[in-house]
């Protein structure tokens, strides 16, 4: 059984949204894996079809493994406005990666979101739980070389 | 604790955290412990006081002086000329607009704002309830229960301030409360599920005031008869999860909520429930289908939530803002927030101007006060000397509001008779440099990616709109594909499900009511 799960002991369909989010919190590939779906299904008693259907409405959950970290730019119009589509294109050649893909290292997922509500310092994007903003193709160049450096070191 | 002579107060929000805001907060504790000064100075959070995008800010009290785009370099000056000789530093210094007085230049605070609901965000610090009670907080359920003022006196003087929905439809609040069903079970939910392009007023309250919220929620709950209230905030939104979550816990550990508030017979408790990131569930049944554990599918209206919402039961849903206004409603009276405003709009309304504009920031402002006030008064006009072109007022479902429409009233009903909604409060500016079409197609491309799928004259219909978009971005498009456009998009208004598929018309109508040309000029340029 997930470890998560643990954590609800009585859990109604209630708390799924909260479950998927730990699950995939804790995973090493920041995804909701099959074998952790079908544990969910078995602990609230409901269907895997319900469980992934339900999940799968929500685009903070992914259902294949991710890279060690994930990119989610922002692609909506305040961001647009100051240059997003450039430095999307600019991540896009850095990391070799179209949106949606992971790179060969395993390191990178590329994604991109909706509006993140952190408009002032558009263009934005969250690496991980981390936010950045007022990002140009340099900024991006640096940004990348710095978490590929900061993991090599770790 | 001895009281502090001085406070340091460092704006930590997601913003500023990107700039380094905690490197400099624990610089100015170390620079402090360092000059001996800790006794008489204090460091301090705060929430978000009023600028955007402009880095690191700081503000020193009792001075109320401003500082803007502060690095961990620039600490130790700070400290040894502002705060041990009394000399601001001068190249720091940001004056909040509208500054007319250039006397009071970096006076900070004095901004001539008539703050109702960011009276405290960027004053107290969020994580500290002692510093919201200091402020007020919580006298407004304390009066309710010494005075013992009944719950329908609670709706009447909210009915009586004319509060109307702050989420975007300007629904009469007091309204809104007395038409929820009886019944033994009922909820109340708060809507912090923010994501309207380009909006982030409800974050930055629930990040800068958590306590303000929790009260307006006790009193909507104690009105409406529920015990039990849940709010709903976007996954994305770490922070503001965070601090409501710290602030629930010490209300709690202070018997402000749980059973018998305060010693009373009163009992309310709030659960935050986090969102997955989808656009759709802002629409409220879309919201309580998603707190039940399913699809964030709208649901049928009628029954509307106050007859048959959360788990089936009786459920008032309310944004942010518009509870956040409820606790200064009952403590100072309907008839002084009838004093802002306008006659069918009272009290004020908190904006975020984004895009060209030369300070983007967070304000609050009377209803009724002109867009070109709200864009040259207080964000500062164009950056780098650019000529107005438009405003998004309201996000993706917003309309553009061209120079002939700068002085229209921002309230629901002016607005309406220009075909625009007061919507999320999102002010995006666009500048001469800005490409409507381009632009437009954006917000179609966020329609059809949002749009859940229930029913298939959104489903479809949000692609087809993006379709015919990219036409006149390839430089295809013709009059015939304009007709189009808006035949789909009026067809979208009268037959989709939910708000999400009729919202589309408003910002394709006026585009092409005030940029037709530009449509046209896509296809003359290119073929």
């Amino acid at each position: 059984m997930n470890e998560v799960l643990k954590k609800y002991p009585s859990a109604t369909r209630e708390d799924l949204l909260d479950i998927l989010h730990d699950i995939q919190e804790s995973d090493p590939h920041h995804y909701l894996s099959d074998e952790a779906l079908s544990d969910v299904a078995s602990h609230l008693g409901m269907d895997l079809a319900d469980i992934k259907g339900t999940a799968s409405f929500y685009s903070m959950f992914g259902f294949s493994p991710r890279g060690k970290h994930v990119i989610r730019i922002c692609d909506s119009p305040p961001c647009q406005l100051l240059g997003a589509t450039t430095v999307l294109q600019k991540l896009i050649d850095v990391l070799g990666v179209a949106v949606g893909e992971t790179t060969s290292d395993k390191l990178f997922t590329l994604e991109t979101s909706s509006c993140l509500g952190i408009c002032g310092v558009a263009p934005a994007m969250m690496i991980d739980q981390d936010a950045y903003g007022n990002l140009t193709p340099t900024r991006i160049t640096e940004i990348i070389e710095q978490i590929r450096r900061e993991d090599e070191a770790s | 604790m001895k009281p502090a002579r001085r406070q340091v107060l460092i704006e930590i929000e997601e913003d500023s955290l990107l700039a380094g805001a905690r490197e400099v907060e624990q610089a100015f504790s170390a620079a402090i412990k360092e000059q001996g000064l800790d006794q008489e100075l204090r460091v301090a959070e705060t929430g978000n006081v009023g600028i955007i995008g402009r880095g690191v800010v700081v503000v020193i009290y009792p001075e109320g002086i401003t500082y803007a785009g502060v690095t961990e370099a620039d600490v130790s000056e700070i400290v040894t000329e502002h705060l041990m000789k009394g000399r601001p530093v001068k190249r720091l210094q940001v004056c909040l607009a509208p500054c007319k007085d250039r006397e009071k230049e970096g006076l900070g605070l004095t901004r001539g704002q008539p703050r109702i609901v960011l009276k405290n965000c960027g004053i107290i610090d969020p994580n500290n309830l002692e510093e919201a009670i200091a402020v007020g907080a919580y006298q407004a359920v304390e009066r309710v229960l010494t005075e013992g003022i009944t719950p329908a006196g609670v709706i009447d003087e909210v009915s009586r301030s004319g509060l109307r929905g702050r989420g975007g439809a300007g629904f009469p609040t007091g309204k809104k409360w007395s038409f929820t069903a009886a019944g033994e079970e009922k909820y109340l939910v708060c809507n912090a599920d923010e994501g309207e392009p380009g909006t982030c007023k409800d974050r930055l309250i629930l990040e800068g005031d958590p306590h303000r919220l929790i009260e307006g929620m006790i009193l909507a709950g104690y009105a409406i008869g529920a015990t039990q209230g849940y709010v709903y905030i976007r996954g994305e939104y770490t922070l503001a999860i965070d601090r409501m979550s710290v602030a629930i816990e010490q209300a709690r550990a202070n018997d402000l909520l749980g059973e018998h508030i305060l010693g009373s017979g009163l009992s309310f408790d709030i659960e935050i429930k986090k969102g997955a990131g989808a656009y759709v569930c802002g629409e409220e049944t879309a919201l309580i289908e998603s707190i039940e554990g399913k699809r964030g599918y709208p649901r049928l209206k009628p029954p509307y939530p106050g007859q048959v919402g959360l788990r089936r039961k009786p459920t008032v849903v309310n944004n942010v803002e518009t509870l956040a206004n409820v606790a200064p409603i009952i403590l100072n009276g309907g008839d002084w927030f009838r004093s802002f405003g306008t006659k069918t709009c009272p009290g004020t309304k908190v904006y975020t101007i984004l895009g060209h504009a030369a300070n983007p920031g967070l304000i609050e402002v009377e209803m009724g006060t002109s867009l070109r006030e709200i864009i040259y008064g207080y964000g500062g006009g164009l950056r780098d000397g650019k000529r107005f072109k438009a405003a998004l007022i309201g996000g993706a479902a917003g309309a553009f509001v061209d120079e002939a429409g700068l002085d229209v009233a921002m309230d629901f009903d002016s607005l309406r008779d220009y075909s625009a909604v007061l919507g999320s409060g999102a002010i995006l500016v666009l500048s001469e440099d800005t490409s409507i079409v381009e632009l437009l197609q954006g917000i179609l491309h966020f329609f059809a990616h949002e749009s859940c799928g229930q029913c298939a004259t959104c489903r479809s219909g949000t692609s087809r709109l993006v379709d015919i978009l990219e036409r006149f971005c390839a430089g295809s498009g013709g009059e015939q594909d304009l007709d189009l456009l808006l035949r789909v998009a009026r067809l979208m208004r009268d037959a989709s499900f939910c708000p999400l598929g009729q919202s589309p018309i408003i910002p394709i109508e006026s585009a092409v009511r005030a940029f037709k040309q530009e449509f046209l000029a896509c296809e003359t340029v290119t073929t």
